[in-house]
């Protein structure tokens, strides 16, 4: 069977089983679609969580960054699963026994003020939305390059997709699909990855594999063949290079840790398991059913990396015969030429690819005596890792379709997961929160489901028509979610004296400090033109790049609640008896408005 | 930020306590082994890897695991010890 065929059936498949489960998971009432009845089982809560984080970023974009900054790009690995621990301990068993239905919520209430819950509410939306756009152009692609429909195609099939399984279900639909679709990302991520470390190290599991010999009879470790193997081309040592040097992946690594504990579509998970204690060890759950992925992508990028270059290397560097001839290129090198993804230009005009660091001076030189005139690999798009994987492997086609199915899955669960978010932020925290007080709870699920629709056309429109921002924006995200939420939720639980004053002062001045520097330097609204310091590394404090810069946010956000706490009253009574309610684990019930 | 306001509740103590030593060794594995002396670790080796590699792109990660069950674990030892956990 064709490619294009057995995609299709396994792409439809997949479909069918999400839209199935959708019927079947129907909401009935608020407590169902916001926190799916508070009845999910921790480890049930666990998968779905690890889907609903994994996003299109995580199984396509990763592996890709991480073959291309190779140690330095260890930071993704650390940052976004190192914040599970800080949402266990600090964040996710006593928002659980506060039992309400939104983060926003729990800030209006602990700081008592509508005021705080608002502020929470645009911090959320923003946040949310930024990082839907990324998932809705993970459909397009994937759905364009797989299926051969055009990405506005894709888009509208994805849309009406999320659109059916998230308004008919709200959580309790989205929680059961989720599970569904880590199942199919898991397989679609490992399977490929087992069959190439097998190829190249005989160890078929890829975590081991990474620290293997190799299994070419040469006696190296993998790492130590891709060390030499990439210095020889002129690139940075694979096992210690960074991306901006130590000091920014210190910061980095913190910021993506605290603004994953940050991000409510993420936190409002552990809203629907029936106890503390789940809240507790659900959280670990997730992050196993994280880690399974996480630790396979650094064998994928490191041993994509080793392929890509063999193939295009395959003798001696610097012998007319070393070097692959353009004609000889194999099939998969043709497709994704074709999407403008990898691209060649024979600059020296022998018909031979040449790939290497032409901008590293001592290896330009030596390039220059063996007659090369520049990198011709002049695009090699970091995201086409992933999807080419397979095909440069030579795998079976049904592993190819399943990659396909994968990435679908990836992206389509993070999206309904962030779309729950930004419409329960709507309908329960605006609409029944400040606006309608008296809404039935008939009405509040309705309006629920239009918001949902409504963040759906919406998120749609940005990914038909994506920003010029768009690729600077997940800075803000996790920026947003680490410098103001992150902070506000931890300060509302471990500090008593915290008052509303102290926390709408620190969430306000932690986001500015963090838009200010994401704007200095990328553009005032990401506008080209309008940014004072250019996005260069001398330019940065401290060396830290922007998408780095939440950690310093929210230090700034603490120092600042905690000073104008100082300097204010006290909070009423009946708050402190809600904190002293919050630290112990009994006599939490469902989870009501 | 860490110190409760004037309680000497016992429940809370005892978690906090559990926090900072989790808390610790989150550090210590992730952006002590794993950033600031991975140069040095670097040297020894774990079978193909180098150490300090190894806990920036695997070891960190298994632990961070194991760190979230042993704090369940411990927590739901400490809700009991002071007669604070879920029926």
């Amino acid at each position: 069977m064709d490619l294009k065929t057995l995609t299709y059936i396994v792409v439809g498949a997949t479909f069918a089983l999400y839209l199935g489960i959708a019927f079947w998971a129907r909401a009935g009432s608020t407590g169902e679609f916001y926190v799916a009845g508070g009845g999910i089982h921790p480890i049930a809560n666990g998968m779905a969580t690890g889907a609903d984080w994994m996003s299109a970023a995580s199984f396509i974009s990763m592996a890709g960054l991480i073959a291309y900054n190779g140690y330095g790009a260890s930071l993704f690995l650390m940052g976004w699963t190192g914040g599970y621990v800080l949402l266990a301990m600090l964040l996710a068993p006593y928002l659980r026994k506060f039992g309400k239905f939104t983060v926003p919520e729990f800030i209006g209430d602990r700081f008592y003020s509508n005021t705080a819950r608002i502020v929470a509410v645009i911090c959320l939306i923003l946040a949310s939305i930024t990082y839907v756009i990324g998932q809705m152009k993970g459909v397009g692609v994937a759905f364009s390059r797989f299926l051969e429909v055009d990405y506005d195609t894709g888009l509208y099939i994805g849309m009406a997709l999320v659109f059916f399984y998230a308004t008919l279900g709200g959580m309790k639909g989205i929680t059961y699909t989720q599970i569904a679709q880590y199942v199919v990302l898991i397989f679609a991520y490992t399977i490929p990855a087992m069959f190439i470390s097998m190829n190249l190290t005989g160890n078929p599991l890829p975590q081991l594999g990474l620290g293997s010999t190799m299994a070419d009879g040469s006696g190296m470790t993998l790492l130590a063949k891709l060390n030499l193997v990439v210095t020889e081309l002129g690139f940075k040592e694979y096992t210690t290079q960074t991306m901006a040097g130590r000091f920014d992946m210190f910061v980095y690594t913190m910021s993506l840790m605290i603004g994953t504990a940050g991000l409510p579509h993420v936190i409002v998970r552990f809203f629907t398991v029936p106890k503390v204690s789940d809240a507790r060890s659900s959280a670990g759950w997730a992050l196993v059913f994280i880690a399974i992925l996480y630790t396979t992508a650094p064998a994928v990028g490191a041993m994509a990396r080793l392929n890509l270059h063999a193939t295009i290397q395959t003798g001696e560097i610097g012998s007319p015969e070393g070097n692959l001839s353009y004609e000889a290129r194999p099939q998969w090198f043709k497709n994704w030429e074709k999407t403008g993804l990898l691209k060649f230009e024979d600059k020296n005009g022998d018909g031979r690819i040449q790939y290497y660091n032409d901008a590293n001076p001592e290896m330009a030189k030596k390039a220059e005596a063996f007659g090369w005139k520049g990198n011709e690999m002049v695009k090699v798009d970091r995201d086409i890792i992933v999807l080419a994987n397979p095909e440069i492997a030579k795998l079976p086609h049904w592993v190819i379709a399943l990659v396909a199915a994968g990435g679908l899955a990836a992206a389509l669960s993070t999206a309904a997961g962030l779309l729950l978010a930004i419409s329960s932020a709507i309908s329960h925290d605006l609409l029944k929160g400040v606006f309608m007080k008296g809404i039935s709870e008939k009405s509040e699920l309705r309006a629920g489901r239009i918001s949902m629709a409504g963040a759906i056309v919406v998120a749609g429109y940005l990914g038909l028509n994506p920003p010029g921002f768009a690729a600077g924006t997940v800075a803000i995200a996790f920026g947003l979610a680490g410098a103001s939420i992150f902070p506000a939720l931890m300060l509302g639980i471990f500090y008593k004296r915290m008052n509303k004053e102290g926390a709408i002062a620190g969430m306000i001045a932690g986001i500015s400090v963090t838009m200010l520097y994401v704007f200095q330097h990328k553009g005032i609204l990401f506008i080209k033109g309008t940014e004072f310091l250019g996005d260069l590394g001398p330019n940065w404090f401290l060396g830290i790049q922007p998408n780095a810069f939440g950690a310093i946010g929210a230090l700034v956000n603490f120092g600042v609640a905690i000073m104008v706490a100082k300097m204010t009253t006290e909070p009423p009574q009946h708050i402190q008896d809600l904190v002293e309610s919050i630290r112990t684990p009994r006599g939490a019930g469902g989870a009501t408005h | 930020m860490e110190k409760p306001q004037g309680s000497g509740d016992a429940y809370w103590r005892a978690t906090l306590g559990l926090l900072t030593t989790v808390l610790i060794i989150w550090f210590v594995v992730s952006f002590g082994f794993g950033i600031i002396l991975q140069p040095m670790l670097d040297s020894i080796m774990l079978g193909g890897y180098p150490l300090g590699f190894w806990f920036a792109q695997q070891g960190s990660i298994y632990i961070f695991v194991a760190l979230i069950f042993y704090y369940a674990h411990r927590m739901g030892q400490i809700d009991r010890e002071h007669d604070v956990h879920e029926d």
